[in-house]
């Protein structure tokens, strides 16, 4: 299906999403505040449920933090792509790991390397670097003059 | 090391499985708790091998960061190297001639071969079977001679680039890889006859680790191992890629989802890798094997992903660009990662021998977990 | 210096004299106890990464090390010989690789295997997580250039490393004043 039929069918149920069609796939903007709602609402759609999240990242625009969640439909194979727009300083969003349940580990994986704080996740703890680490090492403005060389 | 750490007050035990354990396949860290011998939990702590790899490539060009992605799976890095590849010509939108189309899937089917040759080979070993995997092995070898032959290296070989492969096929490829496969039908039936028929390794595996369908697709399974639970997610099938979508071939299901299902979809795969390279050895096309790029690279602005099926499941390489020569941000998601995230729902209720059978059966790959 | 002709065969070292009755053997006991101890150099199976794939095949049928002695690979510490740092080390790894050191018995002795183990390899750069060479962590007896390297270059090294055990040029060795 193309991104102008999926556009018209989701801004049917997604009534607050912002839409852009340049990339391959659909991107749908959405406010952290409606995040999960609008993902219940995707993933128990009946024509097409996006039952698939296949992966789940975060971006860091030096102003700003985008969660990046790529989606996809097993019985009509469309993909799609959600986008939630945090505030830097105090970077929250509800969890998702009971709708899709293997977004547990990688919204571990976003808290340990980027600082996002997931409200309501079951374990929210440090999955790759050691318990004491300080500091989050993806973020942009990340020092570390002990262990990193720079080329 | 396997060691008692702690007692509760009911009566469970909590153990250690590793980080240095000879089942495990590299280094995961499992603690278990246990009542008796039946498993309640099992909790998996990781980045025994976060190399940051994502940070590491936002400060090399996008020529230089396809080594990295060899040693993530270490064994299915052409694969690997090939999703790279895919992302960057997408983004620069060039074509890539027939022939280096040709090669490229070759060298995959040749690297899934021997990726689920190493996976039978050691899965046998953790079941307490030493002699398949010396069976294992020497097919292995063979694969390993042709390898050297056209690209140089055994085992983390650099051999795709953005515009189609490094240099063109040796000369005796071809003989090469026609004397394998006429050794490899002949010793096929070994594997049933020493494994698959054994009536030990039917008991350890039937039953054992189930996974139902709405189960991985919830976790986001992919690969053999969401296959034998029932779910159709060969890449190559549903998003083709290259000359894909002209090969003949199967995508191997089964139901019951258990661990026996999981090893018969990856024996019949090796089967189904041999169809496409018959397909393709005899009618290799001549011409360039690599589009003419220009020296420096820069994508433009914007988003890609791409995803290609290695021998374990889905890899995606997401590249968001902002002009440069480096990427801004590169994520990759790696087929290990959801797999394992599985293990826990499998295992509860079973025994530690089941615990080996189901993780053997999930075919986990640590560094391709932690990058 | 260690001089790199083979100065040392794999004779047994010492000589038999004839007296009536029989034969005495006649030998230096450190030179036989070295010859001994180096024959028989059980690893411990550690691989974190790429390079335990060519340790594996090393282990395989066509690079044979049971030819030396080395075929027991246990996986135990406190039965093991030799560890084979075949991988990188990472800093939440290294505290797991000073406790297995340190729960060898005497004599231990220590591979780098690969350019990882060595001084951090290709993870060099721009790294926050990685050590940046295994010896930061335990002595190192031999080391092993490669990415990975062939399993020839595995089979030198361990004959290499037999070599330094029957000098007694170990680090081993040398602390104790063997």
């Amino acid at each position: 299906m193309s991104n102008e039929e999926l556009k018209t069918i989701i801004s049917e149920i997604l009534p607050n999403a912002s839409f852009e069609e340049t990339g391959e796939w659909l991107n749908i903007g959405l406010e952290a505040a409606d995040w999960i709602e609008s993902a219940n609402k995707l993933r128990n759609f009946e024509s097409m449920p996006f039952n698939f999240l296949f992966c789940l990242t975060c971006v860091d625009w030096k102003t700003h933090f985008t969660m990046v969640y790529h989606l996809r439909s097993t019985t009509t194979l469309d993909n799609i792509v959600v986008k939630v727009k945090l505030d830097r300083e105090k970077p929250e969003i509800i969890t998702v790991s009971d709708i899709w349940r293997g977004a547990e580990l990688f919204e571990r994986e976003v808290y340990d390397l980027f600082g996002v704080i997931f409200l309501e996740h079951p374990d929210l703890r440090r999955l790759l670097l050691t318990d004491d680490w300080v500091g989050y090492p993806l973020r942009k403005d990340y020092e570390d003059p002990i262990n990193m060389i720079k080329l | 090391m396997v060691e008692e750490i702690g007692k509760t007050a009911e009566g469970d035990l909590i153990i250690n499985v590793g980080p240095q354990h000879p089942a495990t396949h590299g280094v995961l860290h499992l603690i278990i708790t246990l009542n008796g011998e039946t498993i309640k939990k099992v909790e998996p702590h990781l980045g025994y091998i976060h190399r940051s790899i994502e940070k590491m490539c936002e400060s090399l060009t996008y020529r230089q960061f396809i080594y990295t992605t060899s040693r993530m799976d270490y064994l299915s890095a052409h694969i690997n190297n090939h999703a790279c590849a895919l992302t960057v010509e997408k983004g620069l939108g060039i074509e890539i001639p027939a022939r280096a189309q040709v090669i490229r899937v070759l060298m995959d089917e040749l690297t899934r071969i021997a990726s689920h040759e190493l996976w039978w080979g050691a899965m046998a070993m953790d079941l307490g079977a030493f002699t398949p995997f010396f069976h294992a092995f020497r097919e292995r070898e063979t694969i390993n001679d042709i390898m050297e032959e056209t690209c140089g290296a055994r085992l983390t070989m650099n051999y795709m680039v953005p515009g189609g492969v490094m240099m063109d096929l040796h000369p005796n490829f071809q003989y090469r890889v026609k004397n394998f496969l006429t050794l490899y039908k002949r010793k096929i039936h070994e594997y049933d006859e020493l494994v698959t028929g054994n009536i030990i390794f039917q008991n350890r595996m039937k039953g054992v680790g189930v996974l139902s369908k709405e189960a991985a697709i919830s976790f986001g399974v992919t690969g053999p191992a969401a296959r034998g639970s029932g779910v159709s997610c060969d890449v190559r099938k549903l998003y083709p890629y290259e000359i894909y979508n002209t090969l003949e071939f199967d995508e191997i299901l089964e139901t019951e989802g258990d661990s026996f299902a999981r090893y018969m979809v990856r024996l019949r795969e090796m089967n189904e890798s041999i169809k496409i390279i018959e397909q393709l050895i005899d009618n290799i096309p001549e011409g360039d094997f690599q589009a003419k790029t220009k020296a420096v690279l820069k994508l433009p602005k914007g988003e890609f992903y791409q995803r290609v099926e290695t021998a374990r499941g889905e890899l995606g390489v997401y590249i968001v660009s902002e002009g440069g020569t480096t990427p801004y941000r590169i994520k990759f998601r790696s087929p290990g990662f959801s797999n394992l995230s599985c293990l826990d729902h499998i295992t509860r209720g079973g025994k530690i021998g089941d615990l080996i059978a189901s993780m053997g059966t999930l075919d986990l790959v640590i560094p391709d977990i932690d990058r | 210096m260690i001089s790199t002709e083979n100065t040392t065969t794999n004779e047994f070292p010492g000589h038999i004299e004839e007296v009536p009755g029989g034969g005495i053997v006649l030998s230096k006991l450190d030179e036989l106890v070295n010859w001994a101890r180096s024959n028989s150099l059980w690893p411990l199976t550690f691989a974190t990464s790429c390079c335990g794939i060519e340790y594996m095949q090393v282990a395989g049928p066509k690079y044979d090390f049971s030819r030396f002695g080395f075929e027991v690979a246990r996986a135990t510490p406190r039965q093991a010989d030799v560890i084979i740092i075949a991988g990188t080390i990472v800093n939440k790894m290294a505290p797991v690789l000073k406790r297995l050191y340190d729960q060898m018995a005497d004599p231990k002795y220590v591979i780098a295997m690969g350019a990882c183990a060595i001084s951090g390899g290709p993870f060099f750069y721009n790294t926050y997580s990685v050590v940046k060479g295994a010896d930061h962590v335990i002595p190192v007896d031999v080391y092993i250039p490669g990415c990975p390297p062939r399993p020839e270059a595995l089979i030198h090294a361990l004959i290499t490393l037999q070599d330094k055990i029957k000098m007694g040029m170990t680090r081993e060795q040398m602390k104790s004043g063997l």
